[in-house]
């Protein structure tokens, strides 16, 4: 079962190691993870993608919650959050493919960000269904390079 | 200007600033290391068992200035953050060690483990080295923050001196707080020697942290009716109820509801183990009676417990059929091990209190005479006892030590209850960890909270003799005794010194069976008696005990005696119990007793060995 949480953390060193050993020590991988400030300082917010059985997550959601610096921890369920992940994808293009790559772009309103002799550089924001359907139409043209942010969520309410 | 400082402090302390002033700076400025000690006495800090390094050197010359803190100073780090764990133990405050940075600190971590799985109030302070120098591999650095992550309850690298006093402040409340538990303060040689106008907070602030949890109303009154509704309820108590100093009002519960009581090793002494409605404790060696109690029970009141797997062996199956209600102030625990009907966060004791006076106003009408009467069935059926076997006859020990006269064998269990006999249940102990933590658990009855110090889910061999020292500390008017192996002897057996320099007359009855004698019953029990490194004597020389406890007490002038006939043991232990000077007795047992009753790991109470 995969598991979005969000967690409000103080923006202190040391703190990004205490959560992941949470997962780390139950063998547990992160499939993603993004942090950064959020409106106030000294505050930060962790999205955290991880896949295992409730009981396991419910149990890390409250060893997060236990720690001193974690000020708030959602599990996020489905419908109670909006998410977003930004993807830079560079794909290998010729003139034969260059326009279909274009066009499929514009379709996903994904922007080209650098234009090379024998490449695209693409940008995209969206929720994981759209990024992952875009991601798989360019493969048959040959992604090069790839990077995404990891999930980053609010909760609706 | 030290002298006019510490007045300084001294002054605020006798007035302090009402809460919710803001702290201010007091005008002169201090070294870090000086701003240190400042802040553990006003923390009310009065022993720290500290050995000193390069990295915490300039924390000992402030100490040594300091009229307020008695420094003890351990032969080993270990024995030093066990001692801190014995002292928060005995006493219920917090508990503080210091060491050096690398070896120093590396050497805390096997006691901070310990603190962190028994939920010992504790602050670890180690040295580290300059923050210019730190992240180079410099002489004696490691980074002890990383190396304790997964087993503290916090733990802070001071990068600023001007944080530290703030630091130590919010490391004791977290320590304290809550469920209880191991804070590092990782210090830097360089604050140590920063200067600067120190500012003590009065408060603490700690947005993500909130420790004052209790139990709704409406969840009490469940409790409540639970009780009304149930014919065989038990009571499930633990650690908790001690560390939140809920043993008298969990009285109380059990005068108004008669309900019987059995313990975990963790929380022995919550209830009077002399008491008709105890148990005495549960699980993998608690007493048969306890076992099949929680088995028939229709209702189990959970109290500041974990369901450690020591205590519930096969976990579904543990009160399979009762109701089971688990309170307790971590949310991490409940449902943790085992799903409960009724999970409940909150403080013990104010749920107990509150609990109390529900039932005050609502007396119960049920007094589970029915149920009192089975459970007399059941101790009658398996107490707790011990007898000279066929293995015992046949033994070495036997063979070597008692010409064939096997009435002067002295068991294991007997040396422990008769030290309960010649203490009249009075004294604090200790122990090590394996069989004779398990008998002198079994063989002794606690009447009081923080009488039994034992390292319980860590299992840390080596724990009884340091923390022994740390409980008489802490309570100097108690006798306190270290029933230990000879093998967890051994593992810190240089506190000897700490115990003759520091003048802290502890005593240790060792039970010398010349092996570690718990592997030593799992190996006859399921590895076909087959001795793997078991055996710690001189193979060489079996006749002889190995090593010679006598002589080594001798070299650190403690007194040590060594009794091997039965004839000998009381007035032996009348001599120890009446020093007034550390005392060491090495009592030799045969190896061949195990330890009953006895549920394997994982199974269930229908395959208990108690005969």
């Amino acid at each position: 079962m995969r598991h979005t949480i969000s967690v409000l953390v103080e923006n202190k060193f040391g703190v990004l190691t205490r959560v992941a050993g949470l997962f780390s020590g139950r063998g547990f991988n992160i499939d993603s993870l993004n942090v950064a400030p959020t409106q106030d300082p000294t505050v930060s917010r962790m999205t955290i993608v991880t896949r295992g059985d409730d009981a396991t997550v419910d149990q890390i959601v409250k060893q997060l919650n236990k720690l001193v610096d974690t000020i708030k921890v959602h599990d996020f369920r489905d419908g109670e959050y909006v998410d977003r992940e930004l993807v830079l994808i560079k794909i290998g293009v010729n003139s034969q493919t260059r326009a279909e790559v274009m066009q499929i772009t514009d379709i996903f309103r994904a922007k080209i960000i650098d234009v090379q002799q024998n490449s695209l550089t693409i940008e995209i924001t969206g929720d994981e269904s759209k990024v992952e359907k875009f991601i798989e139409l360019m493969r048959p043209f040959g992604i090069l390079e790839l990077t995404r942010t990891g999930k980053v969520a609010l909760p609706r309410s | 200007m030290q002298k006019t400082k510490s007045a300084r402090i001294q002054q605020k302390q006798s007035e302090p600033a009402p809460a919710t002033a803001p702290a201010k700076a007091t005008g002169a400025t201090m070294l870090g290391s000086q701003i240190l000690v400042a802040a553990l006495e006003r923390e009310g800090v009065d022993v720290i068992f500290a050995y000193p390094g390069g990295a915490s050197m300039e924390v000992h010359q402030a100490l040594v200035k300091s009229n307020k803190i008695r420094v003890y100073l351990p032969r080993h780090e270990q024995g030093g953050v066990f001692a801190a764990e014995g002292y928060a133990r005995a006493s219920g405050k917090v508990g503080v060690c210091m060491a050096t940075s690398g070896p120093g600190a590396t050497n805390l971590v096997t006691g901070i483990a310990n603190a962190y799985m028994d939920s010992v109030p504790l602050v670890a302070i180690t040295g580290q080295v300059v923050q210019t120098m730190i992240g180079k591999n410099a002489f004696q650095e490691t980074d002890i923050f990383g190396v304790t992550l997964p087993i503290v309850k916090h733990s802070y690298l001071v990068t600023d001196v001007n944080s530290l006093a703030r630091i130590v402040k919010e490391a004791f409340y977290i320590a304290r707080t809550g469920r209880p538990g191991p804070v590092v303060i990782d210090l830097p040689k360089n604050i140590q020697q920063q200067r600067t106008v120190p500012v003590f907070p009065e408060t603490v602030s700690l947005r993500g942290y909130n420790p004052d949890l209790r139990a709704s109303d409406a969840e009490l009154e469940e409790v409540i009716k639970l009780i009304e509704k149930a014919e065989r309820p038990v009571l499930y108590v633990g650690g908790g109820i001690i560390s939140s100093g809920a043993a008298d009002q969990l009285r109380r519960f059990v005068e108004l509801t008669r309900i019987p009581v059995t313990t975990t090793l963790m929380g022995i002494g919550a209830f009077p183990e002399t008491d008709p409605l105890s148990l005495k404790w549960l699980g993998m060696h608690g007493t048969a009676y306890a076992n099949w109690a929680v088995a028939e029970a229709d209702l189990l009141l959970a109290f500041g417990v974990r369901f450690d797997d020591r205590v519930t062996g096969k976990v579904d199956k543990f009160c399979e059929h009762g109701t089971i209600v688990h309170i307790d102030i971590d949310a991490s625990e409940l449902n943790k091990n085992r799903k409960v009907h009724l999970p409940i966060i909150g403080d013990i004791r104010d749920a107990i209190e509150r609990l109390n006076s529900m039932l005050e106003d609502r007396p119960p009408v049920k007094s589970f005479s029915a149920w009192h009467s089975r459970i007399a069935e059941l101790k009658a059926k398996g107490p707790l006892k011990y007898r000279v076997t066929e293995e015992v006859l046949k033994s070495q020990h036997v063979r070597d030590f008692m010409n064939g006269d096997a009435t002067q064998v002295i068991l294991p269990q007997e040396a422990v209850a008769t030290l309960y006999e010649l203490t009249a249940g009075e004294a604090v102990i200790a122990t090590g960890v394996g069989q004779h933590q398990m008998w002198a658990a079994q063989f002794y009855n606690y009447k009081y909270p923080r009488q039994f110090v034992t390292s319980g889910g860590l299992g840390s061999m080596g724990f009884g003799y340091p923390a022994a020292i740390g409980a008489k500390v802490a309570r100097p008017d108690m006798q306190v005794i270290d029933i230990d192996g000879d093998g967890s002897f051994l593992m810190n057996i240089q506190e000897l010194a700490m115990a003759h320099i520091e003048g802290v007359p502890v005593k240790a009855m060792i039970l010398n069976n010349q092996h570690l004698g718990m592997v030593v019953q799992w190996e006859d029990r399921f590895y076909g008696g087959t001795r793997g490194n078991t055996y710690i004597g001189d193979p060489s020389n079996r006749k002889q005990i190995y090593p010679d406890f006598v002589q080594i007490a001798k070299a650190f002038n403690v007194k040590c005696e060594r009794v091997i006939y039965k004839k000998d043991l009381r007035p032996a232990m009348q001599r120890m119990l009446e020093s007034d000077e550390p005392y060491v007795l090495d009592v030799i047992t045969p190896h061949t007793e195990h330890v009953l009753p006895f549920i394997p790991a994982g199974r269930t109470v229908n395959e208990m060995i108690w005969e």
